[in-house]
């Protein structure tokens, strides 16, 4: 019963929001375009015998010299923009859903194990938590690139995961270590419950709320790190669309005035992980019981 | 305390060695070092002098003990490309990193923190809904991508400020400096607001968040209650609580800074040590790479430690059992 009532309280203030609306809104087109990218793009920007040279550097339709299809205008190979666009934004989704996926679970399965079982345990997870913390995703996930070289989208994802999954880790073992001291735990554990049916049926579901935002933000990031990556040119390989790699082709370009081989995939790119973002700040605002909302 | 710091610094200890123990796999089996120092053509005879002078026919460990004690000397071998010492090379690249790296922490801290606290006082007014929209632009938009709209809107078509290199520099003993001339500041600017403009948003929005959870403390209506100045409430008391978690985590992610200095100094060809590393990894310098990464390791971990005994300096409520 009481459980309905949150759940519709939640609701309410999310129907009542509208950048929390919008946000989520935009990232439902940016996945919708990305899962229907082979139907809705003029061309396929990676297969070698839809692309012409002869197409190369046209500039947006609404300029001199833009031609028939090629709405955005195209690269230096002749690829359609706005396609390459589409179907980047398919690599960055799949990258950073991935990511998330992997680093979630392995940074919830140790926090979990570091909160509820203390004692050595929580000291090695924690110190190892600590300085994938402090060497940070980005750098972590760059120098191994930078040394393996860039071979292909697993093991772009691997290298982000390496150090991503620390914040997924500290956070529950924060939420943990106040859910453990409840009395439903200990409850719970006079009726004799495992460790296994304590961890998974009644902390895990309690301490978890927290580890939303945590993914909220992580897809942004990491969308913003791929791009990073590929722009520096040790993300995904070259036979792969990349909003990263787009901009980094482009920056050739800027003295010359072709901006919109920039400003076009730059606006993509913002716009997807704003969308993003405007949602996890309203998830944020929500699960933190100490900020009183007006609006 | 003092059994506090020992284990702290024990700790950054073993962490280095873990490092050491990566860089030594990377150097001794990413690519074969006796090929590339005996060159390719080499005889078989010449390849194994090369491997009896780099030490590669001992055991494993005795390699690397060796290879540790050469490092703990700031000695890491010559740079493949171009014959010189690796650490040499990356020092001297040091300033110009150095100069960058402090005055984008410097512009994020006080712009963020003093955004942050005017934001939280009224959270609900025109301006400061303008500003939190600035700040999560601040946060969506990848430091790469900032770089280079700024290339593009100050260097290309306003045309009033350098796109690339560090212009004039002034050598002070051996530390060259581009703040002493009007050359050199005008070449930093967009470089240090690249990489400022991301810190300062996340550093703006954490301290909104810190004050307003603040702000509705006891302690602060009771200074409110008591007729002290808005100045004195908002940074003597609840301005001052914000600021310890703020401040550890901006020196905890000293490792993003320096990750985000990489990219930086690419975009604007600073000659700094990220932009040498990046080079260096595209024509598989290791002895460079190994270099920067166990440079950079120090630097973090030493960041981090003085960052953890500043906090329980200022934290009385902190204590180190």
């Amino acid at each position: 019963m009481s459980d309905r009532r949150i759940k519709s309280k939640f609701l309410y203030s999310y129907l009542h929001d509208p950048s929390a609306i919008a946000g989520s809104i935009i990232l439902c087109i940016f996945i919708l375009a990305a899962v229907l990218a082979p139907w809705i793009t003029p061309q396929d920007p990676y297969d070698l015998e839809k692309l012409t040279l002869d197409n190369f550097l046209t500039p947006p339709i609404w300029k001199e010299g833009g031609t028939a299809p090629f709405i955005l205008g195209t690269d230096d190979q002749g690829r359609d923009i706005l396609s390459t666009i589409i179907y980047g934004c398919r690599t960055s989704l799949i990258v950073s859903f991935s990511v998330v996926l992997i680093v979630g679970t392995f940074g919830i399965l140790m926090g979990l194990l570091a909160g509820y079982y203390g004692k050595w345990i929580d000291v090695v997870i924690m110190r190892l938590a600590d300085t994938g913390y402090s060497f940070s995703t980005t750098l972590m996930a760059f120098l191994f690139l930078g040394i393996i070289g860039r071979a292909s989208v697993f093991i772009v994802i691997i290298a982000i995961s390496i150090a991503g999954w620390v914040r997924y880790a500290r956070t529950m073992r924060g939420s943990v270590l106040e859910v453990k001291e409840e009395a439903y735990i200990m409850a719970a554990k006079a009726t004799g419950a495992s460790d296994f049916r304590l961890l998974s049926r009644h902390i895990l579901p309690n301490a978890i709320p927290p580890i939303f935002v945590v993914v909220a933000v992580d897809l942004a990031v990491v969308i913003m790190l791929e791009a990073t990556l590929s722009f520096l040119g040790v993300g995904v390989p070259l036979t792969r669309p990349s909003l990263g790699m787009m901009i980094s082709i482009g920056k050739n370009y800027i003295y010359v005035g072709m901006w919109w081989m920039i400003v076009f995939p730059g606006a993509a790119l913002i716009l997807l992980v704003v969308g993003i973002n405007l949602f996890a700040d309203w998830l944020r605002e929500e699960l933190n019981p100490k900020i009183e909302r007006k609006t | 305390m003092f059994t506090y710091i020992l284990r702290r610094l024990l700790q950054g200890v073993i962490v280095l060695l873990v490092a050491s123990m990566i860089c030594f796999v990377i150097f001794r089996f990413m690519g074969d070092p006796v090929v590339t120092l005996a060159g390719r053509y080499a005889t078989f005879q010449e390849m194994e002098e090369v491997r009896q002078n780099l030490g590669l026919d001992k055991p494993i460990y005795i390699q690397y003990v060796k290879f540790l004690w050469n490092a703990a000397h700031g000695n890491f071998g010559k740079s493949y490309v171009t014959r010189i010492p690796a650490l040499g090379l990356i020092l001297e690249r040091f300033p110009a990193t150095f100069e960058l790296v402090t005055l984008a922490v410097f512009m994020a801290f006080c712009v963020g923190v003093g955004l942050g606290v005017l934001v939280s006082i009224k959270p609900y007014a025109l301006r400061n809904r303008f500003i939190m929209a600035g700040s999560l632009g601040g946060i969506s938009i990848p430091t790469f991508l900032m770089g280079i709209l700024l290339i593009m809107v100050f260097a290309v078509y306003l045309g009033i400020l350098p796109p690339f290199g560090r212009g004039k520099t002034i050598a002070i003993g051996p530390w060259r400096t581009g703040l002493l001339t009007v050359d050199g500041i005008k070449h930093l600017v967009l470089p240090a607001l690249t990489l400022a403009m991301y810190q300062l948003a996340v550093l703006l929005r954490l301290t909104r968040a810190g004050m307003r959870e603040v702000l509705t403390e006891e302690y602060i209506k009771t200074a409110w209650a008591k007729g002290l100045s808005p100045f004195k409430v908002i940074f003597k008391h609840a301005l001052r609580n914000v600021l310890i978690p703020v401040i550890t985590i901006t020196g905890l992610q000293f490792g993003e800074l320096i990750a985000f200095s990489i990219v930086t100094e690419t975009i604007f060809q600073w000659p700094g040590m990220g932009n040498l590393l990046l080079t260096s990894m595209y024509e598989n310098d290791q002895p460079v790479i190994v270099t920067y990464i166990m440079l950079a390791s120090l630097i973090i971990i030493t960041v981090n430690i003085i960052v953890d005994i500043l906090y329980g300096l200022i934290n009385p409520k902190i204590r180190y059992e």
